[in-house]
């Protein structure tokens, strides 16, 4: 292997852990296309960012990303509970909103300027080992590889420090509020997460994959698995696979990494449901008839 | 059951003239009842009368359009701790990769040791509460291999292991077989018999009256509460379930049921006499 293959298939298996962490929780409550939601409302938050710090220096645009991502959390928050809409119709109207205001505040006020969310925030995985950064005496490293593997490290921290009180809210929120727990705040610090992972994530591999990264290897893991932490660890294994075969198969045919990584994640989770059928199908043959 | 004792009772449960609606279509208008404690309690009325809205403004999971509610003469913030809630079996995802312990520890989880192990002392009542039901060697299993009626009983015990002193529940008696009805009457006369509080909510008017005490009739207004032998009779259940052909026509089973309750009515059978309601 490669040097560039290792820190791309690293970087991948990395935001796909962190991914697959928040993303389980995403499934089992039922909110799986928050992730690509919020990779469509954080566009007004860079342009504000832009327009305030002059510069497309990616700091300032990532933090107004995030306060972005968070306002969605908010907004999609407020219609379901207090204006009684469905959560996906919430989900529907908050992004797309955003967004909208986003692209006005582009073609309004940044015209001489080439700022999309193209080449701003989504990444290109290939380009990983590019991004070099100097480690003082530990000698360099890809700069996106390494903000992958913080953002695992603050994953994982948060779910074990959190597992309990996930566990519960995305059981049942209703007993939880019952209990006195109090629920906005819990939901507020995941969507929080939620957000921080999203925008980091695609500014490292690319939108189609953070999003991808969110859902697919969690509800394949939820498919196979009987217990929440088997389900977590399963997830992040999936994930992790998902990176290194997807590595292969884009190498292979020569195309997108990204593309790959996603392809591969799908036909894990179309297998997994075939050979569940195929199980249950050896174990009662007339249920499927 | 004497009603006696009930009386000198400060009430476990106060609703004060509440109001609430669904997108602004009233589903309870004007409430105003108390409920004196050591009782098994039914709210009772046909579909759509208010009846879970109720239990939920109890809980504090809506908000009321007006009035509001005390419990053991004070706010449910201060008073949680002796409150358990039993939602609608339904209302989860019983495909959800947890097994039947790590539901009932959900009873002993607090605001304060959600960042925490549950300690020794917390999984010794989750033990005893999941024996209550008889769902102990059940313990290890998923939820998803449950029958409806164990699922019931799991929901039961997470409430028991939070040994609160004032329990309400949404329909735990729908789609239960046999056995787990027994459950749960077991379970439910056990805790009144340690002077606690349960309140119903219940659809079923047949077996109403075998279950309860004292009875919520609710059609969105309150119809009437009381005694289940004041609650139960031709004018009230007519006033709750009036216009009601398919209910109206099983009345006058009822209120031969309501003057001769289930459990007296084989004895009364066989000798010939009987006395009538508890």
């Amino acid at each position: 292997m490669s040097m560039e293959a290792f820190y791309i298939i690293l970087t991948g298996a990395l935001v796909a852990g962190s991914a697959a962490l928040l993303g389980s929780f995403l499934v089992l409550r039922k909110m799986a296309m928050l992730g690509d939601a919020i990779s469509h409302a954080v566009l007004p938050g860079i342009v504000i960012a832009f327009l305030i710090s002059g510069h497309r220096e990616s700091l300032s645009l990532l933090i107004g990303a995030a306060a972005s991502g968070l306002l969605a959390t908010f907004l999609i928050e407020l219609l379901h509970r207090k204006a009684r809409l469905q959560e996906d119709a919430s989900i529907g109207i908050s992004f797309t909103w955003l967004f909208a205001i986003g692209v006005l505040l582009i073609s309004a006020y940044t015209g001489q300027v080439d700022l999309d969310q193209e080449c701003v925030l989504y990444g290109e995985i290939a380009y990983v080992p590019l991004d070099q950064i100097s480690l003082g005496s530990l000698g360099s490293g890809p700069r996106p590889t390494l903000i992958a593997g913080g953002l695992f490290v603050l994953s994982l921290s948060y779910v074990i420090i959190s597992f309990k009180g996930l566990k519960l809210l995305s059981f049942n929120e209703d007993y939880a509020k019952s209990l006195g727990v109090r629920t906005q705040l819990w939901h507020f610090s995941f969507m929080a997460m939620v957000s921080l992972v999203t925008v980091l994530a695609f500014e490292i591999v690319g939108a189609i994959l953070i999003v991808a990264l969110l859902v697919v290897p969690a509800a394949t893991a939820y498919l196979l698995s009987r217990s929440l932490i088997p389900m977590l660890v399963l997830a992040v294994v999936l994930g992790a696979l998902a990176s290194f075969g997807g590595y292969y198969l884009a190498v292979a045919l020569n195309g997108s990494i990204a593309g790959g990584m996603v392809s591969l994640a799908g036909a894990l989770m179309l297998i997994t449901v075939l050979v569940l059928r195929f199980q249950k199908a050896k174990a009662n043959p007339k249920a499927l008839k | 059951m004497s009603t006696e004792g009930q009386l000198h009772r400060a009430p476990v449960l106060e609703v004060h003239n509440l109001s609430a609606s669904y997108n602004r279509k009233p589903v309870l208008w004007d409430i105003d009842f108390r409920l004196e404690g050591g009782q098994i309690a039914g709210i009772v009325g046909p579909n759509g009368s208010g009846k879970t809205t109720l239990l939920r403004n109890i809980m504090g999971l809506m908000e009321a359009d007006s009035g509001y509610v005390k419990l053991f003469g004070g706010d449910l913030k201060d008073v949680r701790e002796k409150v358990s809630y039993v939602p609608q079996r339904e209302s989860v995802d019983w495909d959800f990769p947890v097994s039947v312990r790590e539901v009932v520890e959900m009873g002993r989880f607090r605001s304060r040791n959600l960042m925490r192990r549950l300690k020794a002392q917390d999984q010794d009542l989750v033990d005893q509460a999941l024996e209550k039901v008889g769902m102990l060697e059940y313990a290890q299993r998923q939820i998803s291999q449950l029958s409806g009626g164990q699922q019931q009983r799991v929901f039961l015990a997470r409430a028991l292991a939070q040994n609160a002193d004032l329990y309400l529940m949404d329909e735990p008696f729908v789609g239960v077989d046999a056995a787990t009805e027994d459950a749960i009457l077991g379970v439910l006369s056990a805790l009144r018999n340690q002077g606690k509080t349960v309140v119903i909510v219940h659809h079923d008017l047949q077996t109403a009256y075998q279950y309860f005490d004292s009875m919520i009739l609710l059609n969105t207004r309150l119809v009437a509460y009381g005694p289940k032998e004041k609650v139960f009779t031709k004018e009230t259940l007519q006033e709750a379930y009036g216009g009601r052909l398919t209910v109206l026509s099983k009345l006058s089973e009822v209120i031969a049921q309501s003057e001769f309750p289930v459990r007296e009515r084989g004895f009364k059978e066989n000798t010939g006499s009987g006395d009538g309601g508890a």
